[in-house]
Parts: C-alpha cells; structure tokens; sequence
C-alpha cells in the first residue's frame, strides 16, 4: 500500500496538525532527552537530585545536584561550645548516629589532650559497631528494595530494631542518641543493655544468613548488580573513596587498622575485601562486615572491665548530676564548663574514624575559646555521591537506582 | 629514616623555592608552602614512589578574619602504604583569593574545591567546573567566612514569587 503523503491530507487538518506539535523529531534514534531525577524520588536515599542525559534509556551524563538538606552544620559549630555540638552530630548519618558521636567526641580530646578510661573505650566500640550493623543492616535492605525485593528490607529492619531497643535501654533515646561525652560515655553500660547486646550479637550471624538467602541466590538480584557500576581500584582512590565502597574496589584500607583508635589494636578482625568494584561486591562487603562487627563487639565484652566511664579532669569533663546537687566543687565546674565551655588550646587537629559509610572526620581549630574557630565535617556520602556521573555512564535508567543505593549515601552527612 | 624527614627532605631538594615551614601539632605532621606550589607539590606527593600519597581525605579553608593572609587552605592527605596522615598548607590573601586547582590530581578535590569556593569564596584557577555546590547560584555571599552573621542575611535567599 503507499503510504499517505501530505498532499493527501486536507490542507485545514494539516494545518491543525502542524500547530497542534511544536515538538518536531527528526530522527528517533538519534534523539537526547534530559531526565530530571529527585529531589523527592524515594530511591534517591534522601533529597539527592540527578540531571540525568539520557539516549534511549541508556544514560550518557549525569550531573549530580546536592544541597537540599543543607543546614549549616559547620557554621553552627562556631557559635557554640564543644558539648552542645554533640546533639548535632546525630543529625548527620542519622542511620548511625552514634558513630558520629563518637567521632566528634575523639576529634575534641584529641584537640584538649584528654585521655578517656578503658572502660568508655570498649563502650564506644561496642555502640560504634552496633551503629555500624545498624547502617549495613539499612543499607542492604533499602538496597534490595531498590532493586525489587521488598521482602529482605523487612527482614533487615526487624535486626536492627533490636539494636534501637539496645540503644533506648543504654542511652534512653532510640534514634539521636547524643551518648558520648567529652571526657567518657554519659551512663555506664547497664548489665541489662549488655546481655540484649550479647544476645543480638548471638543471633545475628543467623539471622543475617537468613536474609542473605532471600538475595544470594535470587538471579534476578544477581544479574542486575553484577557487573554494573564498577569502579577500578585507581579510580576508587583518586575519587576519594573509603569504607566498604573502597574496599569492594580490592583495597585493603580500614583506618581501624590503618591509624588504630580506641581500643582496635586489641581485638582481631579481618578486613572483608572484594575486587570486582561493582554492585554486588558493595553489598557482599557490607554482609561481610556486619559479622566482622560482631565479632569485634563480642571481643569488646569479654575485654571489658568494671571500672570509671569518664575521665577525671573536672575542668573539662561534666560531672555526674548527683555530684552536682550535692557538691559545691561540683556545680561551679558544671556552671563554668556549660556556660563559658572547655577552652583547649590553641591549635589544630583533623581526627577521622571508620565510620560506618567510610571515613568520617572532624577538623577543628581552636583559639583556646570555648567554642571551635572552625570545624569541617569529612563526610563520606558526600565524596561518594561524586562519583555518580563515573559510575552510571553506560548505564540503563534502572541501573541507576542500584548503582545509588549500593554506594549507600546519606543526605543527612552529604549537605551538612 | 624517619617519613617525616625523608618528606621535609625530599619537598627541600625538589622545590627550593616553595617556603616550606614544617610544624608538628598532637602528632600531625603540617607543611605550609607557599600558594604558587600547590600543583607540582601534590603531584609530586602522589606520584613518588617512595611516598605515595593516593588518598586526600580532605581539604578545606579556615578564614582568620583580622589576619593579613586572611585564608589559610588546608589539605589532609594520607599514604596507604605508610599509614600516615600529611597535613598541607598554603596561604591566601584576599586581595588575591586564588589558588591552583589540584583536581587534576585528585579527581576527589573537584567537588571539595567547589564546596570551599562556595563557603569562603577562593576562587581555584584551572577548575573544570567551578560553581556553587550547596547554595543557589543567584546567593551572593560566602557563607562560612566569619563576616557572614549566623542568623543569615535578610533578602538575600529570595522566596519564590506567588
């Protein structure tokens, strides 16, 4: 049959055609359009917007726009003292909150020089690994919900309820914790919470195992992240990168070992390490190290001796309330230490952790004020998300929802 | 020989002209040089074999308000092979609020160097795609230098017209 041609066509319809489109398409194949991808898209992992350059479905560029969530973290620490920073911390990673509070608090002894006893050690390990499992447990779970496996998401979050239950009976807040102090934890470790802590550490390896099957031998799971997103050991560096997302690119780097804090130079782990740099190597390396966590807690509480949980440095360290209601010296520390703050000296220092998303660290300057000159937040999220537009070139549209949620960025820490 | 000496010595022999003041603070081995060096010194950090410092971990400025060098810009570097952290630093002025990009060296720097050219308004010469990173284009201050008030300017973040 021929086909119609314009002259076919009346020349009123044809008119109405022609103002009817101002889209005109002249090859299909060889047209570029622009994806507008977030702010509030629920596989972003928070307010991340991509400007996305797609070709087909497959994406050809990619411009990552961060920024929404920017609260002013490092401006606000200015204006206030060392102690009252804390409760800010939290908002950070807000999947692990205490490992931030732990990072900060070892940033500002090591800027005062002030030594903690052994005991608030351990139980900073033990609430920074638990912090830890808590996020990879997060992590998968919104990971494989990405991907299409609804189920292991609930699975995941039931595990970590348990470790929200430990952290409401230890510190009494189940989600901002604030536990650290200057100087020491804020309440000993309660027989109670340690024995939930044991338990859950007990249980996990199975229960991690159990939501594991639901994925490790789903081919639909495996043959979308294999493969996909993969970043070469050299550019892995270059770009920054710590944390399991480095490690899943076979570099063995761990500031745990690296530059040993706290008490890890005491107990064994082994660094999990993939090389393969793609998706899949990113969630088998959280897996991994959730049992290495647990392996360090478990360490952590036969370690752990009865003994003081705050230094005694009364010009620095809050005392107990007790003390304050009952005890002169007490209160006048407590009075000039909340109002005027604790003052180090002059100086500089920059203290990192392995925080649970990768390198996470602090770098104040003081003026031997009772607040910070400044303060600059490391945040891990933040240099993975740059990478984005390296890792989903090539990619098809539904990759890129896999590809964020395996590098696991918290908006909370990126925009600050 | 100790990394801190076989460092100081190596940056001496090879930039004789850069200024170098080494300090050491709580175990933190600093090194200030002077602005022009930035470039050639990191390179030469991550591409010596002896040292290998592959990692920037992080880089920022501290704005000393009343100083005569207002800016100082700060980076902390790390070598995986040694375990050890390096801490470099290189005066600004605000008569000349500029230094040379090191992204080609660290692809990490790119968006740290847009995220310190937004909060102190150091501009990065060579920079393959300077803008602002966490406040809109349109703002026009830099709001982590310490003249900026906590409680913001009024007017300057324009809400949306009805």
């Amino acid at each position: 049959m021929d086909r119609l041609t314009k002259d076919d066509v009346h020349p009123k319809i044809l008119q109405k055609l022609l103002e009817d489109s101002d889209i005109t398409i002249e090859d299909a194949l060889e047209n570029e359009m622009i994806l507008n991808m977030g702010p509030q898209h629920p596989a972003t992992h928070g307010v991340l917007r991509l400007l996305l350059r797609l070709d087909g479905e497959t994406v050809i560029g990619c411009v990552p726009d961060v920024g929404y969530l920017h609260r002013g973290y490092e401006k606000m620490a200015e204006n206030m003292s060392y102690y009252e920073y804390i409760p800010h911390t939290d908002r950070l990673d807000y999947i692990s909150p205490l490992a931030n509070n732990v990072a900060w608090v070892l940033a500002v002894e090591k800027l005062a020089g002030i030594e903690v006893p052994v005991r608030a050690q351990y139980i900073r390990m033990i609430v920074a690994e638990l912090a830890r499992i808590a996020s990879h447990l997060v992590a998968i779970g919104s990971f494989a919900m990405d991907v299409g496996a609804l189920t292991v998401f609930l699975w995941t979050l039931r595990e970590r309820e348990k470790i929200m239950d430990i952290w409401d009976i230890l510190c009494g807040a189940r989600f901002t914790n604030s536990y650290t102090r200057i100087g020491g934890v804020a309440n000993d470790a309660q027989p109670e919470a340690l024995a939930l802590v044991k338990r859950f550490i007990d249980e996990i390896d199975a229960n991690l195992s159990e939501c594991e099957s639901l994925l490790n031998t789903n081919r639909i799971f495996i043959e979308r992240l294999d493969g996909v997103g993969v970043i070469s050991k050299e550019d892995a560096l270059s770009y920054g990168y710590t944390g399991p997302n480095l490690r899943a690119s076979g570099v063995e780097f761990d500031l745990r070992r690296a530059t040993p804090y706290l008490q890890y130079d005491k107990v064994d782990f082994r660094i999990p390490v993939f090389t393969e740099g793609d998706c899949l190597a990113r969630y088998f390396v959280r897996a991994d190290e959730v049992r290495e966590s647990a392996k360090i807690v478990k360490q952590c509480l036969q370690l752990m001796q009865p003994g003081e949980i705050k230094a005694n440095l009364p010009k620095s360290v809050l005392p107990q309330k007790t003390e304050i209601y009952s005890k002169m010296e007490e209160l006048i520390h407590d009075f000039m230490i909340v109002n005027f703050g604790i003052n180090p000296p002059v100086g500089e220092v920059y203290h990192a952790i392995e925080g649970s998303k990768g390198e996470l660290g602090f770098y104040l300057v003081s003026k031997g004020e009772g607040h910070p000159w400044k303060c600059k937040i490391r945040s891990p999220s933040f240099i993975h998300i740059q990478s984005l537009p390296h890792l989903v070139k090539g990619h098809m549209v539904s990759d890129v929802v896999a590809i964020i949620g395996s590098i696991d960025p918290i908006m909370g820490e990126a925009d600050k | 020989m100790e990394l801190k000496e076989l460092i100081s010595q190596k940056l001496q022999a090879n930039f004789p002209e850069a200024e170098f003041e080494f300090s050491e603070y709580r175990n933190e081995f600093n090194v200030k040089f002077n602005k022009k060096f930035v470039n050639p010194i990191c390179k030469f950090l991550k591409e010596d074999s002896e040292l290998e410092f592959l990692l920037c971990e992080d880089m920022t400025a501290v704005d000393w308000a009343k100083r005569k060098n207002r800016f100082t810009v700060v980076y902390h570097i790390f070598s995986i092979k040694h375990s050890f952290r390096l801490v470099l630093k290189a005066d600004v002025d605000e008569s000349d609020c500029t230094i040379d990009t090191v992204s080609s060296v660290w692809k990490t720097s790119n968006w740290q160097e847009r995220e310190c050219y937004d909060m102190y308004g150091i501009k990065f010469n060579n920079h393959p795609d300077l803008r602002r990173i966490y406040m809109p284009e349109e703002f026009e201050y830099h709001p982590l230098r310490k003249d900026f008030p906590l409680l913001g300017i009024p007017g300057s973040l324009p809400l949306p017209k009805k």
